[in-house]
Parts: structure tokens; sequence; C-alpha cells
């Protein structure tokens, strides 16, 4: 597949603060592609560099593969952007803000064509209402409607569930895999919930102060056979006991609570030897390494924060 | 460029600020039309009191030139803070509403979006003037009638012939035109720098106020500088009421606003370029 976006030793650096360090990675055409980081991990400046609205440090950006610096009027009419949130003029109603941003773009549809956009994403009631009267969620809907008013190859999400309710996340998580499996645009998503990308992206790319920390897919990053299995008894003594003599020891963790590395298929196993053993089990917890690693990123960063406080 | 200039339009006339600027234009030209039409003979009292006893003065003093050249010097004064409200938002507005990085991510160069903003800036300083000119010039005509236009300068009396009046307007309107863009261009230099419109209004009020007050001042130290202070060549729309007019410094004047222009839009655009969008 070909790639539709290929950054090669990207880096920006805000005075002291080196915010992205030296970045390479590229999206394949039609995939989900999630950038996942905690908050302040370099994902914003990354998503601002890939569209102009910050200068690089150091490194190259190709877009459809050309050069962002040279072709960048070339490659942004084939672009759609939300950036945190939507950017929308309040004073303005939802058919003027579509107007404009369809004109923008080099467009220039007639009402119908404005009113059937906005029927797409289930604001069109509201045509003519002023934004500053709508809510966080028709804002983001606006906001979608207005990123894909030119029908862009290549959307760009910066954190596209924030603010949202549950429905409005499920309609967005819903609307990123229909335009990629069903009409074949490439979307770069960004967010700070593992979770969030596990369920969405083919690829993803995870960040912390700037650096890739892992790549891949997202199927062979979160492969079952890396689950980390936490095991509480009660009697902790015991149970380790029991597992150092058998075959589960290649399996145990250094910690000093009851922690297994293992495929997620083996966990029935693992509960039948010890309850076979005695040992009284009061939980089981299970999770797959990255998102462990990903949660102490988050967790470090909040114990920073607490003691700051 | 044009169809860029068009949407900033759009988004001005959109915005209620836009139209407190052509209400208090309203408002004052109606207030000072009204106490004239009410009081005027006690101002013409006053204003001849120490010519009368020397010279015989007859017609119809008060007529619509005469108000609104009180009403220009009243108000060229304060439509730079009402042409600032309005330039000084065009850039910082839109960072603050978050806007600007969204108009960044579109197929535009950022010279193209920023001259079109200026150009939004300069039509509506000019129909602001317009409607400055339209509502004091041609009320005033109609309430007041015509005449000839006698203007009390400090050392001496100007009368001008009713027939060679209006073309000075026109002239005077052109120049305060070019005056209105130069605080336009200062202000939305000021605005690239700030992520709300605030800031860019009053910092380019602050250097008009500070400029006019070194101009008005009679201090030799500062007359060294008057004339780089472009707020000194502004007032020089009042050439045009002079006899006879002297071209060559009114002439000056313009083109040393319009270079002011250039190089404020230009150092903008040579920011702008180069500007992180963070907002």
């Amino acid at each position: 597949m070909s790639a539709i976006i290929h950054i090669e030793n990207l880096s920006k650096r805000f005075n002291e603060i080196q915010a992205v360090n030296n970045l390479s990675f590229s999206v394949a055409k039609a995939e989900v592609y999630g950038f996942l980081g905690q908050n302040g991990a370099g994902k914003s400046t990354t998503i601002r560099m890939l569209l102009t609205l910050i200068r690089p440090t150091q490194g190259s950006i190709h877009i459809f593969k050309k050069n962002i610096r040279t072709s960048r009027k070339e490659i942004l009419k084939n672009v759609g952007a939300i950036i945190e949130k939507p950017d929308l003029y309040n004073y303005l109603t939802a058919l003027e803000n579509l107007a404009i941003m369809a004109k923008l773009s080099g467009l220039n549809p007639s009402q119908k064509e404005l009113i059937q956009r906005l029927e797409r994403v289930g604001i069109a009631e509201r045509a003519n209402s002023k934004v500053k009267t709508f809510s966080q969620g028709m804002k983001q809907r606006l906001g979608i409607a207005c990123a894909l008013i030119h029908n862009p190859e290549l959307i760009v999400l910066d954190e596209p569930t924030n603010g949202l309710d549950p429905q409005g996340i499920a309609d967005m998580r819903n609307l990123i895999l229909r335009l990629s499996k069903e009409e074949g645009k490439t979307v770069f998503v960004s967010s700070h919930l593992l979770s969030e990308i596990e369920v969405i992206a083919d690829s993803m790319l995870i960040i912390d102060k700037g650096v890739k920390i892992a790549e891949g897919r997202v199927a062979d990053l979160l492969n079952p056979s890396d689950t980390l299995v936490q095991i509480e008894a009660t009697n902790r003594q015991d149970a380790f006991s029991i597992i150092r003599q058998s075959q589960w020891n290649n399996f145990l963790q250094p910690s000093h609570k009851i922690v297994l590395k293992m495929h997620r298929k083996q966990i029935p196993q693992l509960v039948k030897y010890l309850a076979d053993n005695n040992i009284d089990i009061v939980s089981v917890e299970h999770k797959h390494s990255l998102e462990n690693y990903f949660l102490s990123l988050t967790t470090a960063n909040q114990h920073v924060a607490t003691y700051k406080n | 460029m044009w169809r860029l200039t068009k949407i900033e339009l759009f988004k001005i006339f959109k915005k209620p600020r836009t139209y407190i600027a052509f209400g208090a234009i309203a408002a004052i030209i109606c207030l000072v039309q009204f106490a004239l039409y009410v009081d005027g003979n006690t101002y013409m009292n006053f204003m001849l009191g120490s010519i009368e006893n020397s010279f015989s003065v007859e017609g119809n003093l008060l007529n619509g030139y005469l108000v609104f050249f009180i009403i220009l010097q009243t108000l060229l004064v304060h439509v730079p803070l009402l042409v600032a409200l309005v330039a000084g938002d065009m850039i910082a507005g839109e960072a603050n509403m978050g806007t600007l990085r969204l108009l960044i991510t579109k197929p535009v160069s950022r010279t193209a979006l920023l001259l079109s903003k200026f150009f939004a800036s300069t039509i509506y300083s000019v129909l602001l003037l317009t409607f400055m000119a339209v509502l004091g010039l041609l009320v005033s005509m109609m309430i007041f009638g015509t005449g000839d236009l006698m203007i009390l300068k400090s050392e001496k009396i100007l009368i001008i012939d009713h027939a060679d009046i209006l073309w000075r307007y026109f002239a005077a309107y052109g120049f305060a035109a070019l005056s209105m863009i130069t605080v336009a261009a200062l202000s939305f230099l000021f605005s690239v720098f700030a992520e709300n419109s605030i800031g860019p209004i009053i910092a380019a009020m602050s250097v008009v106020i500070v400029f006019t007050i070194l101009t008005t001042m009679d201090i030799p130290f500062f007359n060294h500088i008057k004339p780089y202070l472009f707020t000194n060549h502004m007032l020089n729309w009042k050439g045009f009421f002079d006899r006879p007019v002297d071209r060559r410094e009114v002439i000056k004047s313009a083109l040393y606003l319009l270079g002011h222009i250039v190089f404020f839009v230009s150092l903008t655009i040579y920011i702008f370029k180069r500007k992180d969008i963070l907002s």
C-alpha cells in the first residue's frame, strides 16, 4: 500500500522544550492511524506541523508523496481537519459556516447541497441557527461537516471525542470507521485513550515526551500473548510458592504482586491450577502489557502533578 | 483574492461590533447637527465675536459646508478608534475563536489570507468614512443649505467660495481614507501578535494618542521627530482648506502615509508567514 503520510526525523523545539524529537512514521492509504499519547506528549504539535500551522525545527513531511513545504496548497486541497475542537464562527449560522468553509476550499455549492451536507451529520433542522446556540455535540457534527465539505482524501482528527457524551463518542467512532472502510479515506486520529484507538485504528503509534515509544499494527501491538495477569489470593505466599513449583513459573514477572505475562486464553488454566492447589483467589485482573505501559506513563505524570500540587 | 476578501467582508458585517462604529458616528453627527440647528446662532456669535467689530459679515454662514467642517474636526480624532476596533480584531479575533488555525489549514496562502483581511479592513474604513461624509455633508446641506465656507485660522480668516468647496471635501475624504487605512494597518500589525482583540486595539490607539500628543506639543525637542510621526501627516487633510493648497506638502504627507501602510502590512506578512499558530 502507498503511504499517504510520510514523516521523517521530525522535530520541534519551543525554546527550552523539545516538543517532538526525531519522529518518523508512515500512514498507509485508507487506514485509520491512531496517534496515541498522554496530554503534552507532542501529539498536537505533530498534527499542527502536518497541517502547516507550526514550522518544524527539522525533518520532512510528505503527504500524497509531495513535500508540505513546497506543495502546501495542493496538499491541503485534499485534507480535512478538526484540531482539538471544532473551529467555528459562533456569530454565524451553521449554513453560513459551512458555506465559508466550502468557499475557502475553492468550492461554490448551492444552498441545497449545503443543507444535504448538514443532513448527513444530523443538524439540518438547525441550519439557520447561530452556532453560539449549539451544544458541544452539535458543534462537533458541524465541525465534521466543515472538515468533509470538500471530500478530502485525508482526514486529520485531533482528540475528536473530547467533550462528547457517550452517544457522541459512539457516533464519532462509527463515522471514522465508515469514512475509512466504506469511503476509502485515510484517517489520522489522535487520542490519549488506548481503549479508543484500540477499537478504531488499524495501525497506531505511541508517543511520549515527543519520542516514539511503539508503532505497528494494532493487532500486533495488542497481541493477546502479551497479556499481563494479576492474581490476588487470600494467601499470597502460598500462591507464589505453588506457582514457582510449576510450569507457570516461566510466566512470572518480577513484582511483589502475583503478575504473570502470558496468552490471554491461558488464564482459565492458571485459575484452575491455583484452585486445584487450594489457593483462594480473590480476583483476577488482566490487561495488555502495552496498556500497562501506557497507563504507567499516565500514572507517573499524575504523581508528578499531585506532588506539585 | 476577491473571493477571500468577500468572505472577510461577510464576516465583518455579520459581527455586531462592526455597527458600533456606524452607530457612534451617526450619533455624534446627529448631535452636532441638532445642537447647531437649535442653537447655531449662539455658536456663530461666539465664533465671530472677535471679528464682528472689525468686519461686516453677511450671508448664510452657518451652512452645510461649515457644519460638516465642524463635524470633521470633531470626528476625525475619534474615527481611528473605530477603525482599530475592527482592524485589530482581524487576526487576533480569529486566534481567540480558534478559527485562525482552521483558516491556515485551508488551501490558501498565508499572504493571500492576510492581504484579503487587510483589504476587507480597508473597505470597512472607507465605508465608514463614506457613511460619515454622506450623513455629515449631504444631510447638513439639506438641513442648513449651502453657502461660502468661512474658516477661522490662528492668523487669518479664510472664506472659500461655495462653488470652490466640494472638490476640497472630496480630496479631504481621500486623504482621510489614507489616514484611516494607516491606522488600520497599524492595528493589523499589532493584531498578529495577540490572541484577543483588546490588546491590538489598545496598542494601536495608544500609539495614535501618544504620537498625536507629541504632534500637538510645541516643545523644541519633539519638533525634531514630528516630521517622522504619521499622526502629524494624518492631520494634513486640512491642507485642502488652505488657499492656495500647498500641493507639495499634501502629496508629501500622502506619500508618507502610503509608505507607512506598505511598511506595516509588509511587516505583518513577514511576521505572520513565520509565526507558529499555537492558539
